[in-house]
């Protein structure tokens, strides 16, 4: 009977061992750059929006808070969204006659409410809570980046569970005043290893890492 | 066969991987669209004259800003006009008029440099001399082009800014006079 394996065949067998562990690997890789990637997390692609807001309009040119809009952030999980009487109060008067505003105005009229893309968007097993975070010195910015200089809105963030984590291991890293939290371009007075340290204590920061803290 | 069936298992994980029915839940949560109802909202309206427990509106000076048929000249009863008050006024007041009205209240706010209406400044006579529930009622029902604020700014935050509004007025109008002894001295001395 003939040789089926030749002597070459032994390296191949060795090289193939290394070779499947460093596939398996790399796919591995593969696999989990994907999974980060923003075509998997939307982290910093802006979406469509019937009405091109821009929040570098309202809030950096203009100067409008964040609770002249998101006006239950402090009290409830939920942010809000505005309805459209909030744009209303401004643009019955300005922009009244804009093309790009028609969709807002024609909500005016027939009490059909703008359908907003939603940009941020946990799976339904997480409970997220923003009145706790922003009555602890958790600032919008920690979260949603520097969304006065966003045209259109988009993710700064992946939402992880690992990222929330982070955060709820070692809030000093990222606590600040509360009379801050609303601030977009805020640097700390001090050393943050400092200032985050006492803050913690001030506000009895608790280092919430249960998992029915957010599965509930 | 035993082994066979073991590898069903990471066949099946596999499967189920990629179902999102724990990501999207066949619920409703506040603000998601519905195709039952006419204006595609899932969430309902309240009923027409629905009250919850305990939010009964019974008090006009509290609720309307008036005693009797005029405009009530002072806050309603629970309400203090101490330093916490004021400062809570100042920060509400800032979020929601300054747009408009400006930060000391000239009617010079950025909405207005871009071309909204200006309106009053709060240091001319007229509305000087308004007592603090015309305020109060301005916020609730809205005045000229002025939307109402009512459901924005709840009660408590309508009175306190209306509080502030007046503290804004005395300071704009005060006088050496009005200023305590020992804070003068502090002025004299050129510190703060
Ligand atoms: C003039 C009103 C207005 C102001 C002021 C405003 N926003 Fe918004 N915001 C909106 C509207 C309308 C949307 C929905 C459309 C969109 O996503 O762009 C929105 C969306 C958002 C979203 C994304 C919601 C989602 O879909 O996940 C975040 C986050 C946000 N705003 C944060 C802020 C922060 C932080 C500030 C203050 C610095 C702020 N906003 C000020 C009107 C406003
Ligand atoms: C406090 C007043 C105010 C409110 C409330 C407001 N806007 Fe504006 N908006 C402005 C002003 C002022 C401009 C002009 C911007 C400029 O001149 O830089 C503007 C401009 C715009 C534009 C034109 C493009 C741009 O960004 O410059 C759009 C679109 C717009 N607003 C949408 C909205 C929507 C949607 C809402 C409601 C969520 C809203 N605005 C609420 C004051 C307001
Ligand atoms: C600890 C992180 C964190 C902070 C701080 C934070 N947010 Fe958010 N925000 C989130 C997350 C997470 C979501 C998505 C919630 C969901 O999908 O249920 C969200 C969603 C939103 C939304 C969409 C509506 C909603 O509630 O789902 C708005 C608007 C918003 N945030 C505004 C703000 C503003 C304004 C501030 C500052 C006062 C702020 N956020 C602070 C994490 C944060
Ligand atoms: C930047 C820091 C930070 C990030 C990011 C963060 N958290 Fe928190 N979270 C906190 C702090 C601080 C508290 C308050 C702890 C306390 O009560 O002392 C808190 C509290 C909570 C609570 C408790 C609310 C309650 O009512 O008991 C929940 C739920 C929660 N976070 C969910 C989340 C989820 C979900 C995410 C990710 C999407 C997240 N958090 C991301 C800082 C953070
Ligand atoms: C601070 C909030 C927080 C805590 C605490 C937390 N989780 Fe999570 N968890 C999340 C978020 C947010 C997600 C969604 C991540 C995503 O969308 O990729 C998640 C996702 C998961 C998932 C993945 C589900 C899926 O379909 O991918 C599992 C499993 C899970 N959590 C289990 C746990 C367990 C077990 C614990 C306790 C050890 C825990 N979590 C504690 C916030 C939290
Ligand atoms: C979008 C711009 C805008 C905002 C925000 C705004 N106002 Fe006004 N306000 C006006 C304009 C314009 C007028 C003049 C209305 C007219 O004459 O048609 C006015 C008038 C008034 C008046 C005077 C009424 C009179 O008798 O002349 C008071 C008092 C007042 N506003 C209080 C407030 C308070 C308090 C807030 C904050 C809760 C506020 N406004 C927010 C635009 C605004």
């Amino acid at each position: 009977m003939a040789q089926i394996f030749r002597p070459s065949a032994n390296l191949l067998a060795k090289s193939s061992i290394v070779g499947g562990a460093i596939l398996v690997a790399a796919l591995g890789f593969g696999l989990d750059t994907l999974f980060r990637s923003p075509y998997n997390t939307n982290v910093r692609v802006a979406r469509d929006q019937p009405v091109p807001f821009s929040h570098k309009h309202h809030v950096a040119g203009i100067g409008i808070d964040c609770r002249y809009c998101h006006t239950s952030v402090e009290k409830a999980a939920f942010a809000g969204i505005p309805p459209t009487e909030t744009c209303m109060s401004c643009h019955s008067q300005i922009w009244s006659d804009a093309p790009m505003l028609e969709p807002v105005r024609e909500s005016f009229r027939s009490g059909k409410p703008l359908q907003w893309t939603r940009v941020h968007d946990l799976p339904q097993f997480v409970y997220f809570n923003h009145s706790i975070h922003v009555t602890k010195g958790m600032g919008c910015a920690v979260c949603h980046g520097r969304v006065d200089q966003m045209p259109l809105m988009y993710q700064e963030n992946t939402l992880f569970m690992e990222w929330c984590l982070d955060c709820h291991r070692q809030p000093e890293k990222y606590i600040r005043p509360k009379d801050k939290v609303f601030e977009m371009g805020y640097k700390p007075a001090e050393d943050q290893s400092v200032l985050g340290a006492r803050l913690v204590q001030e506000y009895k920061v608790r280092k919430l890492t249960d998992c029915a803290v957010c599965h509930r | 066969m035993r082994n066979k069936a073991l590898l069903l298992i990471p066949a099946v994980a596999a499967l189920t991987a990629c179902r999102q029915d724990m990501h999207d839940q066949p619920k409703f949560k506040g603000l998601q669209v519905s195709g039952l109802w006419t204006n595609g909202q899932a969430v309902r309206p309240l009923v027409e004259g629905t009250i919850a427990r305990g939010r009964l509106r019974q008090d006009p000076h509290k609720f309307a800003g008036k005693t009797g048929d005029v405009f009530a000249a002072t806050l309603p009863a629970g309400y203090k006009a101490d330093k916490a008050f004021l400062l809570h006024g100042q920060r509400r007041y800032n979020i929601y008029c300054t747009p408009c009205h400006g930060m000391a209240g000239y009617g010079d706010g950025m909405v207005v440099s871009r071309g909204f209406k200006a309106p009053p400044s709060y240091h001319i006579d007229r509305l000087r001399n308004q007592p603090v529930g015309y305020f109060f009622d301005v916020m609730t029902n809205g005045y000229g082009v002025m939307v109402s604020y009512a459901s924005r700014i709840p009660v408590d935050d309508r009175w306190a800014i209306a509080a502030y509004i007046r503290a804004l007025q005395l300071s704009q109008n005060a006088t050496l006079a009005d200023v305590s002894e020992a804070d003068r001295a502090k002025m004299a001395g050129g510190r703060n």
